[in-house]
């Protein structure tokens, strides 16, 4: 037999790391493994998004003339804007994270919602670019990736708003988040910065290269 | 039981590669070659037989001997020996098949250089492609310095590339061939001539332009051994020689839809007399007076059917246009006009 | 064997649990308990496994005449697209690693359950819904394209149920990836302190090998299906030449995951040979390390051969080159397998009951699929055969001969643990020898078939091949009954078979440590290792020196 019963003295930090009783509908798994677990679905999720960017790559590579003739050139103002205002939100809502750490929920808070306003800034500004282009998503190729890239990533941006308005709802319930235990307020934040590499790499692909 | 055993184990040897060389040659799977590439993929083919008999009986016999004499005795429910590995063993088993896939692999690098060359459905034709293609990516540069980089694998196994047969002098014939659901349109540059089959004069190399206008096809010959996608919005290629008189099924090897089973026609491989002839009757029919064409063209009967039968499904219809090669494009426009 | 102190206190839990039912209705709910997500994996894949298999039926009907006499053209095309949709992601890859994957993996590493039990439950149930969704589009005309659905032709072709099938794929897909979240923390963060991850058992290795591509591959695919979908509902031309899209991008992103998935189709399957065969063998797993590695490395590689099965679709030359190069190499490390487990039986004691037969079988099998595909590899020859007979004999020699032999072998080794009741051997064996039969009857002839000239995808076909058609279509009516007496065995040992007890075959993992069905929460106490995985014959050793 591989392992034999050890007498209920050994029974150490494996109870505690193991997933609590299965039949437990409420459960809480050790935080290092839902933040192990968080950062393997981003990379998952960036594998997306590399799928993505790869196959704009060979579309852009073996058309004879990116963006295809007659394409109206991107306004780069609003864009350039709305990526300072999302790059900028990362440092924001890191200091959401340092106030969570030093225990003051309602600093926490505040970062929050100002990284949240941040967010559907960008959003609004990506809808009224979207209103202003002279191209629809069908117009050609270029077109297409241009509006299911962003659009995807917009996406992201919308699920990012939306796990902080979470966090900011659990925050209500005082001790839910605390300077050992904030896996929410992490999560978010990670998500964030996720979302923002993201868009500098869409960035640089779709307006400057 | 020792010193018998090595020479049994020598004598298994023995008969094991004797058996594994016999079956490479002599398998008899492949259908007859009926071009100057077949000839070196079969080589191949036999190569990779004999290799894969070997490991099969190698690897088969061993599962069979255990099977027959390392069964659990009736009432014995010890343990065997525990044995955890044997790293001279284990390195064997992972240089042996290291060294067998590498000469493979080059193996199969100079036979491919020999089919097509990095021309059939090379790069460095899809550069100048008017139309885009995966093969214009980055890697095309590579691609161009691949040939060069090919002849640092020799291998004495290798044929020597085609061009340099005795048929290196004559200039390749070109056609055009286009696949659509779900007939195949071969078009002589040349001559001008349209056909609804494949006719090749014996041992001159020919050059395809293949081109789909709906969906992907794949222009077949197994007795060519040759097979390469026919993709709407780009051009691909295939060069090779015919060198067996005779007629040869063209096979739509690529999902197309509902008929791609019956997207087939004939690939007729002529001496060069014959295929004369029938280049100057081609040329007759393509100046004959357009009454016949019209006729043709507004036979409503004909038209209905050839949508019915999904064109080309139903070799009846081919063989009716065949005779009336010029009308077969304008025909091919009514039934998808319909 | 320090089995029988565990056994006496708890040996008739088990019973009690098993005889009231154990409360079956659980098995239909929203349970958090990997075994019974497990059990719930099992039989809901095998159930799409026999939905599959009549509709391969349909499709070796209709071949066994060169006309097309049994279904119309348009029917066989969906036919055989559903049946493959069905065969892969909702039979191998549910079965592999959800059904075998959550019931073992907390077992072998003495965990309580999965790391993230909810999110296990997720997955499990996307996968029904997307199951019938697919079967439901018969109803609308389902994809017909095949199961690679490439564009133009899937775009042109029952779009209804192009669309389905797009979400089916996209729903599994995600399935599969949370799934393998969850087998990457589980395996590296949940193991027992005493249990480092040199000691862990060799299927927990394969099935980390399978997460990490589930993870990687899979959203890829996600994306191709994405486009796909604009293009099919939108309108857009990612993959339309006509709107100067490229249809070979979609093959490229299609193929990106679609290899590595056979890799996930196979790899829990080597896992769970390397288990069966040392404990019926009575013998040690041969070179423990080198099977361990050799799992990493074919999903390494499994990630950069993917254009293997794009060498007539006008990709550059030294693309070919270089995947050609690349995929032939995964003959090393599986070799480096394959010889292991000979070596393994080699000088064992074996039991030949019917989970060592189709383990066995497994090995034999997939040799000859994994020749074939180091044949296919080479680009002269694949230029000869794409597409035809001989891809699809390769691809159900290591699909049927690999991973479904391998889930039989599973299917009877384990079941004494999931159940507490042995599979009745005698139906066993002649259920191993109607499969092994009917298998090679159905498949080995396809070869011939593909050297001479038929190609793949056809309801009709020259009738020079009628008569190989007509020995494959026997042969796969023996396949179809062959697996009557494993359901009927099945169905019947689960409530009356031979009690199993904790131990039934003495292996050492930690699975068979505690009861059979095991507790909630798998052990009363946890486990402390005392010996390898593997380590059989010692104790012999030992009483040989004492006398
Ligand atoms: C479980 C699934 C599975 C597995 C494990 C494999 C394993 C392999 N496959 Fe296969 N394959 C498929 C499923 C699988 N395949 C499917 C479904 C398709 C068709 C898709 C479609 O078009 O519908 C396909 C198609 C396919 C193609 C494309 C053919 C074409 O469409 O033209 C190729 C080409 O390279 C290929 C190659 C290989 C190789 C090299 C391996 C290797 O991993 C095999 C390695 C194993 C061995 C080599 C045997 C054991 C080793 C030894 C005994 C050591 C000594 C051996 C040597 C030295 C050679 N496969
Ligand atoms: C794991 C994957 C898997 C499995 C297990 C199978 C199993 C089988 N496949 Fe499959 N097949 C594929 C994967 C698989 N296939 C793939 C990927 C393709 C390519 C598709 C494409 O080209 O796009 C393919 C294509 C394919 C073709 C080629 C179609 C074509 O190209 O035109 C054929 C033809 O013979 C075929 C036949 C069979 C048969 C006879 C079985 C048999 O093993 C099935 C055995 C039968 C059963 C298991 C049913 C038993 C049950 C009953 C009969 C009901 C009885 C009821 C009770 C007991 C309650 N398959
Ligand atoms: Cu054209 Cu198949
Ligand atoms: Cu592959």
């Amino acid at each position: 037999m591989q392992g034999s019963i050890a007498d209920q003295s050994s029974i150490d930090l494996t109870h505690s790391e193991a997933a609590a009783p299965a039949a437990a509908s409420q459960h809480a798994e050790h935080p290092d493994l839902r933040l192990f677990g968080f950062i393997l679905f981003l990379t998952s999720e960036s594998m997306l998004f590399l799928g993505l960017f790869v196959a704009y790559l060979t579309f852009r590579s073996v058309a004879t003339s990116w963006p295809p003739a007659g394409t109206p050139d991107l306004e780069l103002l609003l864009p350039g804007i709305n990526t300072v205002i999302l790059l900028s939100s990362s440092l924001v809502i890191h200091k959401a994270d340092d106030a969570v750490k030093a225990n003051d929920i309602a600093g926490m808070r505040r970062w929050f919602l100002i990284t949240m306003a941040m967010g559907i800034t960008f959003l609004a500004g990506q809808l009224y670019e979207y209103a202003h282009l002279e191209f629809g998503l069908k117009t050609n190729l270029f077109s297409s990736t241009f509006y299911v890239l962003t659009g995807f990533h917009g996406l992201h941006v919308m699920v990012g708003v939306i796990l902080m308005s979470i966090v900011l709802w659990r925050s209500r319930t005082p001790g839910h988040y605390s300077s050992e235990k904030h896996f929410g307020v992490e999560a978010a934040e990670i998500y964030w910065h996720f979302v923002d590499v993201i868009w500098v790499l869409l960035f640089l692909l779709l307006y400057i290269l | 039981m020792k010193v018998p055993s090595t020479i049994t184990a020598l004598v298994v040897g023995i008969t094991l590669t004797l058996a594994s060389l016999w079956i490479g040659q002599n398998h008899g799977l492949m259908p007859v070659s009926a071009s100057f590439e077949a000839k070196k993929i079969d080589d191949l083919f036999n190569a990779m037989m004999a290799i894969s008999a070997g490991l099969f009986f190698i690897v088969q016999g061993a599962i069979l001997y255990s099977v027959f004499f390392f069964r659990r005795r009736p009432g014995d429910d010890t343990d065997a020996a525990p044995i955890e590995g044997n790293v001279p063993l284990e390195i064997l088993w992972t240089a042996v098949p290291t060294v067998i896939v590498m000469w493979l692999a080059v193996y199969s690098f100079d036979v491919y250089k020999a089919v097509d060359g990095g021309n059939a459905i090379g790069s460095n034709h899809m550069a100048h492609q008017h139309a885009p293609t995966m093969a214009s990516m980055p890697g095309s540069a590579m691609a161009a310095a691949m040939p060069s980089g090919g002849s640092l694998f020799s291998n004495p196994l290798a044929a020597p590339p085609i061009s340099s047969g005795d048929n290196a002098a004559q200039e390749p014939l070109v056609v055009n061939v286009q696949g659509l659901q779900y007939a195949w349109i071969m078009t002589y540059p040349e001559t001008g001539i349209v056909s609804g089959e494949l006719r090749l004069p014996q041992n001159r190399p020919v050059r395809l332009n293949i081109s789909a206008n709906d969906v992907i096809h794949a222009f077949w010959v197994p007795e060519f051994r040759l097979k390469q996608d026919a993709i709407p919005g780009q051009e691909t290629h295939l060069s090779f020689t015919p060198n067996r008189i005779g007629t040869y099924p063209l096979i739509c090897a690529e999902l197309c839809g509902a008929y791609h089973g019956g997207m087939n026609t004939r690939v007729i491989v002529q001496s060069p007399e014959e295929y004369q002839a029938w280049e100057e009757s081609q040329k007759t029919v393509a100046t004959k007076d357009p009454v016949t064409v019209a006729a043709l063209i507004h036979d409503e009967a004909m038209a209905s059917q050839v949508k019915a039968m999904g064109f080309g499904s139903d070799h009846s219809v081919m063989n009716h246009l065949r005779h009336e090669a010029i009308s077969m494009a304008e025909v091919v426009q009514i039934a998808q006009s319909l | 064997m320090t089995q029988a102190e565990l056994s006496d206190p708890r040996q008739l839990e088990p019973l009690v649990e098993a005889d009231n039912g154990s409360n079956w209705r659980e098995y239909f709910s929203f349970s958090t308990d990997h075994k019974v997500i497990g059990i719930q994996y099992l039989v809901t894949s095998f159930v799409f496994y026999l939905i599959g298999g009549v509709l391969a039926e349909l499709v070796r009907t209709e071949l066994a005449t060169p006309q097309v006499d049994f279904v119309s053209r348009e029917t066989y095309n969906a036919l055989f697209t559903i049946h493959a949709t069905i065969m892969i992601f909702l039979w191998i890859i549910p079965t592999l690693t959800g059904g075998f994957g959550n019931f073992l993996i907390p077992l072998m590493i003495g965990a309580r359950d999965m790391a993230f039990p909810r999110l296990n439950a997720i997955a499990f149930w996307m996968i029904p819904p997307a199951g019938i969704l697919l079967l439901c589009s018969f109803f609308v005309g389902p994809a017909s394209a095949g199961w690679t659905s490439y564009p133009p032709l899937s775009l042109t072709v029952n779009k209804a149920g192009e669309a389905i099938w797009i979400a089916g794929v996209i729903v599994l897909g995600t399935s599969s990836i949370m799934a393998g979240l969850n087998f990457v923390v589980t395996i590296l963060k949940m193991r027992i302190p005493s249990m480092p991850i040199k000691k862990m058992p060799l299927f927990c290795w394969a099935m980390l090998a399978t997460s990490a591509l589930q993870l990687t591959a899979t959203p890829v695919l996600t994306g191709a299906m994405i486009l796909l979908g604009f293009d099919l509902l939108v309108g857009t031309a990612f993959f339309n030449p006509t709107g100067g899209g490229d249809p070979i991008v979609y093959q490229h992103m299609f193929w990106f995951y679609s290899h590595p998935a056979v890799y996930i189709m196979i790899l829990p399957a080597f896992g769970m040979i390397s288990e069966i065969l040392p404990v019926h063998a009575r013998k040690p797993i041969f070179g423990y390390l080198a099977i361990a590695y050799s799992s990493i490395a074919i999903s390494f590689l499994g990630l950069i051969v993917w254009a293997h099965h794009m060498f007539t679709s006008g990709t550059p030359d030294w693309l070919r080159m270089f995947f050609m190069i690349a995929t032939m190499v995964i003959a090393v490390p599986t070799g480096i397998k394959v010889f292991s487990w000979v070596a393994t039986i080699w000088g064992g004691k074996l039991r030949l009951n019917s989970a060592m037969l189709f383990a066995i079988g497994f090995v034999s099998m997939f040799v000859v699929g994994g020749l074939s595909g180091i044949m296919v590899a080479s680009v002269p020859f694949d230029i000869h055969v794409h597409d035809t007979y001989f891809i699809v004999a390769h691809l159900h020699y290591v699909l049927f001969g690999g991973s479904v032999f391998g889930i039989y072998a599973g299917m009877y080794h384990w079941f004494p643990k999931i159940t507490g009741r042995l599979l009745d051997e005698t139906w066993g064996k002649i259920h191993f020898a109607l499969t092994f039969v009917g298998f090679n009857l159905t498949f080995l002839p396809m070869h011939v078939l593909g050297l001479q000239g038929m190609n793949r995808r056809v309801a009709e076909y020259d009738p020079k091949f009628a008569t190989i058609n007509m020995i494959c279509t026997i042969g796969s009516y023996i396949l179809a009954v062959s697996t009557i007496p494993f359901v009927i065995n099945a169905i019947w040992s689960w409530s009356k078979g031979k009690i199993a007890g904790d131990n039934p075959w003495n292996a050492l993992t930690l699975e068979w440590l505690t009861t059979s069905p095991p507790p909630v929460e798998n052990f009363h106490v946890d486990p402390v290792l005392t010996t390898g995985p593997y380590d059989y014959g010692y104790e012999e050793e030992e009483e040989a020196l004492v006398s």
